[in-house]
């Protein structure tokens, strides 16, 4: 039987398992949506594409499976960009749909056209124009395919309005052929024999994991290969929740706000272990200062991530979780000579320790004004193990990175790569969208809280009880930090000084606020927010000037840390 | 140092800006590219002439390598290949130098293949250093106009 474009779109997104897309209808898209309510696909509409897309990805990383977001053309295609790039810089795996004028109208200049597969080409792993109704269901069953094998990432489909109308028979393929899209995953058995033979020779390694862990699902095998070997385990922000942070062999995050005790490891080891991490200049600081001891094995599905930033002296390209097994395998056949690594290292973890304990993560508590740490901290204590955290991007985001101690994998959301001020309400609403039942937490400052805040209607339209933590400094926190550090206190277009009252605002959507400005209220207001069902907002009137400490100047080596104000 | 790769893709719409685009988006220079459909008509070969240290390189042959519509990236550099380019070149030729000029191109084994009273035109083929030796020849007499395709290789034998 014949279908129209727009039910064949839906009937490979039901045979892709997708579950839930989010997305804002416009006149290139109208068939999509009058299709949809035929699906057993639930949609949910955000109050801004660029939401729309940060939801699909927050959906994306809780669950693992592949994101999906609808945005009209022009405009609306247009609005996806920043959400596509936060994507793409963080490997999630999306497909996003676009609408398109006309296939006859296409370089016209029509009302509401853009080149949007020449706009993302450079944010996407792949992008598609489709120009056949016939190309339809291949193109979606590889794209789906594409971005959620090898590195994962967005792709983004273009259909234009004509090829939705059209019709065709439907049939959906069963298999991908790319003939030029061959991941590798299983990692060199001999590089694997190589890197054992490393670590079983070293006296001060690290393991420095990052958010590839997460993207292959390799917590559990990373954890075992750390307890094996005794190593140390430091992560990147993305890395933050692959590994339990209140493990005995955790140092924390590493880098421009990374702990003492993680960059002195570093810089001190003698053999680094990259994990599904790229070497990002906020990880490594000054290269030339990076590691300067260390050998170097990096270990990664994507060959483009190794030797493009730091030198490395034993790559391994495969997929994480079968190339950890196959070290740890091959380690315990060689159980003495661990044993004797374990012994020898003794002195270096003893030596971690000292720095531990001498420079632990701290900040100077306060009766009288509330410390945004102290927030973080019982954010920590009165929530579930399970909680997903969200964070928009600055002050508060470090601090969530410092100070909450993520144990369980997909449970932390935030925009590393990119930096996107406004990613974490909007991703609260598709993690929230994913798991009903968790506790879904945004960590927001009052700045990047206003970019996306129009989401409050999402939450109370779907009734998503997501609970949202606002750190109100009335500044943009990290940028006046960094004028308060580098630019001798000017502090230009900073201050949020319009004192808006986000309780009301709360209200204003139909959800609770709730506002704390004193320390002893912190508690009893997170306790009060975690009760009331549905939607709320907690402001937080936090310590204006508090910094993020410690501290590496942009440009220094990670051990040249301001440790403390 | 300089770099000629060949690049095989899909012969598909949009591709030849994403090859570009890469080496746009990541500071990388193509000094000329050429492009056209193989034997194969669902599969396009593209010489990519560049420069770059070692490290350059490896990256510049990952990321083509990354690319979906990507099927083969081969580096000549270093290999025994074949390399052939050809050039226009519009020469002044007045009645003191129209001898010179075909003269010139006689010794390269250049055709004339337009002519007016005023000017041949040139065509000349072979590596790009040949060309290069013709059109510094040639310069003297009054270049009108130059055209070059950029270099398309072929590794030799097999």
């Amino acid at each position: 039987m014949k279908k129209t474009g727009s039910q064949i779109l839906l009937e490979c997104l039901q045979q892709e398992g997708v579950d839930t897309v989010f997305g804002y209808p416009g006149g290139t898209v109208i068939n999509i949506y009058h299709d949809i309510a035929d699906y057993p696909i639930d949609h949910i509409l955000t109050r801004h594409e660029q939401a729309a897309v940060h939801a699909a990805d927050g959906y994306a990383r809780t669950t693992g499976k592949v994101g999906v977001a609808i945005a009209t053309s022009g405009p609306g295609a247009t609005n996806t960009v920043t959400g596509i790039a936060t994507a793409y810089m963080d490997s999630v795996p999306m497909v996003i749909i676009t609408g398109q004028v006309p296939t006859p109208l296409i370089g016209n200049d029509a009302f509401q056209e853009v080149d949007i597969v020449g706009i993302t080409r450079s944010i996407t792993k792949h992008n598609y124009l489709v120009q056949d109704i016939k190309d339809l269901a291949r193109i979606v069953k590889q794209a789906f395919y594409i971005a959620r094998t090898g590195r994962p990432g967005p792709v983004l489909i273009d259909l234009p309005k004509d090829i939705q109308v059209a019709s065709a028979k439907f049939e959906y393929p069963e298999k991908v052929e790319l003939r030029g899209y061959k991941p590798t995953y299983s990692g060199n058995v001999r590089q694997i024999e190589k890197a054992a033979s490393m670590i079983l020779a070293a006296r001060k390694p690290v393991v420095y994991v990052g958010g590839g862990a997460t993207g292959a699902d390799a917590s559990e095998d990373l954890l075992a290969f750390a307890e094996m070997t005794q190593l140390p385990v430091t992560t990147t922000l993305m890395g933050m929740a692959a590994f339990p942070q209140r493990h005995p062999q955790a140092l924390g995050m590493l880098g421009m706000h990374g702990t003492y005790y993680a960059n002195m490891a570093v810089t001190n080891s003698d053999l680094l272990i990259a994990v599904g991490a790229r070497f990002d200049d906020r990880v490594t600081g000054k290269i030339a200062s990076f590691a300067p001891h260390a050998k170097i094995i990096h270990i990664d599905i994507d060959p483009t991530s190794i030797k493009k930033n730091v030198r490395v002296d034993l790559p391994i390209v495969g997929e994480l979780k079968d190339v950890l097994n196959n070290l740890s395998a091959t380690l315990s056949k060689q159980s003495e000579k661990l044993a004797a690594m374990i012994e020898s290292s003794a002195g270096w973890r003893a030596e971690i320790a000292d720095w531990k304990s001498s420079h632990p993560m701290a900040y100077q508590p306060s009766d009288t004004v509330i410390k945004p740490q102290y927030v973080i901290e019982q954010l920590r204590e009165l929530t579930s193990d399970d909680a997903i955290i969200t964070t928009e991007v600055g002050q508060h985001q470090m601090w969530t990175a410092q100070f909450f101690s993520f144990s369980q994998p997909r449970t932390f959301l935030s925009s590393g790569g990119l930096g996107t001020m406004g990613y974490g309400l909007p991703a609260a609403v598709g993690a929230q969208a994913a798991f009903p039942e968790r506790q879904v937490i945004d960590i927001s400052g009052d700045g990047s809280f206003q970019m996306n805040s129009q989401e409050l209607a999402t939450l109370v339209q779907y009734k998503l009880p997501v609970k949202i933590a606002i750190l109100n400094n009335n500044y943009l926190g990290m940028v006046r930090q960094w004028q308060e550090m580098f630019f001798d206190r000017r502090y230009s277009e900073t201050p949020m000084e319009l004192p808006i009252d986000f309780v009301k605002l709360a209200e204003a959507y139909g959800a609770t606020g709730l506002r704390a400005t004193k320390p002893e209220e912190v508690g009893e207001v997170i306790q009060k927010a975690l009760a009331t069902p549905g939607p709320v907002l907690m402001e937080f009137k936090v310590d204006r000037e508090e910094n993020v400490l410690p501290m590496v100047p942009a440009g220094a080596a990670i051990n040249e840390m301001v440790l403390a104000s | 140092m300089k770099h000629t790769i060949s690049v095989l893709v899909e012969n598909e719409f949009g591709v030849l800006t994403r090859v570009a685009g890469l080496f746009s988006g990541r500071g990388f220079n193509i000094e000329s590219l050429s492009v056209a459909p193989t034997l194969d008509p669902s599969v396009s070969r593209m010489t990519i002439v560049t420069r770059g240290d070692d490290r350059i390189l490896e990256q510049v042959n990952k990321q083509l390598n990354k690319l979906i519509d990507t099927i083969k990236v081969t580096d000549f550099t270093g290999q025994d290949y074949v390399e052939r380019e050809m050039a226009l070149v519009k020469v002044t030729a007045e009645e003191d130098t129209r001898a010179e000029v075909l003269r010139i191109a006689d010794i390269f084994r250049a055709r004339v293949v337009d002519v007016t009273p005023r000017s041949y035109t040139l065509e000349i083929t072979g590596a790009p250093t040949k060309l290069d030796a013709v059109i510094d020849l040639l310069k003297p007499m009054g270049i009108k106009e130059l055209v070059r395709s950029g270099p398309v290789v072929m590794g030799r034998g097999q």
